[in-house]
């Protein structure tokens, strides 16, 4: 199993999570994220070279029961994108942080990242909210 | 979990399509106990569930039930129900949670021959089993003449030593049993059942997978394709309107709508593009025109591993397999009409 909150990401009050790697930030759902919205059956994510803004929508998840935004949580281009989730959505249930991972961006401004959770307050926001 | 009609319920156990899956290939538990139970008694029992229903229900025979519709006079409808003859001068009628209390008092103003009307939905705990092993797995715990019951009849007996109507009613097109006990014995239950299914891979299922399951098996939802400005015969159920039986509650606005053709009408579609029609999206029937219709309820179908929805769509433009565009955020994705229900299960 996968820690439900890795280290070393940072976490939005959305449920998402980025990982920073020199100038690319790849971007997913939380564990939290995908055990609420249950069965993912189709993930709407941007083109390659498409400009997302840290805070807005930058796309959609969807799960059997509902729809669910995907706020980006930093600005960017984007650069990748997942799209072995095409056929195989359900790998942001199974594997939210790895094989679940949903576009990565070049990031325009490493700053805001600093701003956004850490692991330990992730956790217990998440907790706090569930409750 | 989430509140439906005042009921904390949980939209899932463990997965809703592992539940769907369950329901479609062996069986799985819903409790619906949230459901209504109305009971009307007397010598007029029947005239009083004939004035406010449009289905014919002086043609049940006691230990039969069939599908109806309760009636606003304008031909709408208030709810829908299942009505189960229990006696030739007792009806017990399920209804709709959220709509209960509702429907209840809309019969009593409307019970001019006084029958005896009683709202007992706290009297009632009901458990739907549902799967194609739903049969075996309950004629191991009762002496109930289980392969004898017919589709939409039911009987008494009891489950494990718990007295129960056991009635071969579902929501979700498979074969099915519905298990009406008493509230204290309802846990109990549960239990014996989730027991005794084991062997056969049963699993508990929520409203999540009991909307897919309905929807798939072309079944309509209180609140999506029929309310209070719908009409039997917009929304295909035409087979359960019984002009003929006599007067009652809507019928004169139904007979004239017959007559004149209806203008809107619920259709079952498919989508063709990628996307999932949802609740509320807007209908086209071109790429560039303007929305026609809406729809009512849409998801992904679990089981057929397809996104389905159904929707009202002008009358002229209901024709099976003719394209449609769906609104998914904005965008237009094509969709097909198509025949319901989306799912029959396969002929034993």
């Amino acid at each position: 199993m996968s820690n439900k909150t890795p280290p070393n990401l940072r976490y939005t009050k959305d449920h998402e999570w980025i990982l920073v790697d020199g100038s690319t930030g790849t971007i997913g759902i939380t564990d939290h994220a995908q055990d609420a919205l249950g069965d993912i059956v189709f993930v709407d994510a941007p083109k390659t070279g498409t400009p997302v803004q840290a805070g807005k929508v930058f796309g959609t998840v969807e799960s059997v029961k509902a729809v669910s935004d995907l706020f980006s949580p930093a600005s960017g281009e984007v650069t990748e994108v997942n799209d072995t989730l095409k056929d195989s959505p359900e790998s942001v249930n199974e594997d939210p942080y790895g094989k679940g991972w949903l576009i990565k961006i070049k990031l325009s401004d490493k700053s805001e990242v600093d701003a956004l959770m850490t692991a330990d307050q992730y956790s217990a926001y998440a907790a706090q909210e569930h409750s | 979990m989430v509140d439906f009609g005042g009921w904390d319920m949980p939209v899932e156990y463990g997965g809703l399509i592992r539940e769907h899956m369950a329901v479609r290939t062996a069986v799985g538990l819903f409790d619906v106990s949230h459901m209504g139970e109305i009971e009307v008694r007397g010598p007029n029992a029947l005239a009083l569930v004939q004035k406010v229903t449009c289905n014919d229900a002086s043609k049940l025979n006691v230990g039969q039930a069939h599908y109806n519709c309760l009636m606003y006079e304008h031909g709408t409808l208030a709810d829908d129900l299942l009505t189960y003859r229990v006696a030739d001068d007792h009806f017990f009628l399920v209804v709709n949670a959220a709509n209960q209390d509702k429907d209840f008092e809309w019969m009593r103003e409307n019970n001019s021959m006084s029958a005896t009307l009683e709202n007992n939905g706290d009297r009632y705990s009901l458990l739907a089993l549902q799967g194609p092993k739903a049969a075996e797995m309950l004629g191991a715990l009762t002496s109930a003449p289980l392969g004898t019951l017919k589709y939409y009849w039911f009987t008494h007996g009891d489950v494990a030593g718990i007295p129960c109507r056991i009635a071969r009613t579902g929501y979700t097109g498979e074969d099915c049993f519905e298990l009406f006990c008493a509230p204290g014995a309802a846990e109990k239950l549960w239990d014996i059942l989730i027991d005794a299914g084991q062997p056969h891979g049963i699993l508990p299922c929520g409203l999540g997978a009991r909307n897919t399951l309905r929807l798939e098996a072309g079944m309509a939802l209180y609140g999506h394709e029929i309310d209070a400005s719908h009409t039997p015969l917009e929304a295909c159920l035409d087979r359960y309107v019984k002009l003929e039986k006599g007067d009652f509650i809507g019928r004169a606005a139904l007979e004239k709508q017959k007559n004149e053709g209806i203008t809107r009408k619920l259709v079952g579609l498919e989508m063709t593009g990628r996307g999932i029609a949802r609740d509320g999206y807007p209908v086209y029937l071109s790429e560039e025109g303007d929305a026609a219709g809406i729809i009512t309820s849409g998801s992904p179908a679990p089981f057929l591993k397809k996104n389905i929805a159904f929707a009202y769509v002008p009358a002229p433009a209901a024709e099976m397999g003719r394209a449609v565009w769906v609104g998914v955020r904005g965008q237009r994705v094509a969709a097909q009409l198509v025949a319901t229900p989306f799912y029959k299960r396969p002929k034993k």
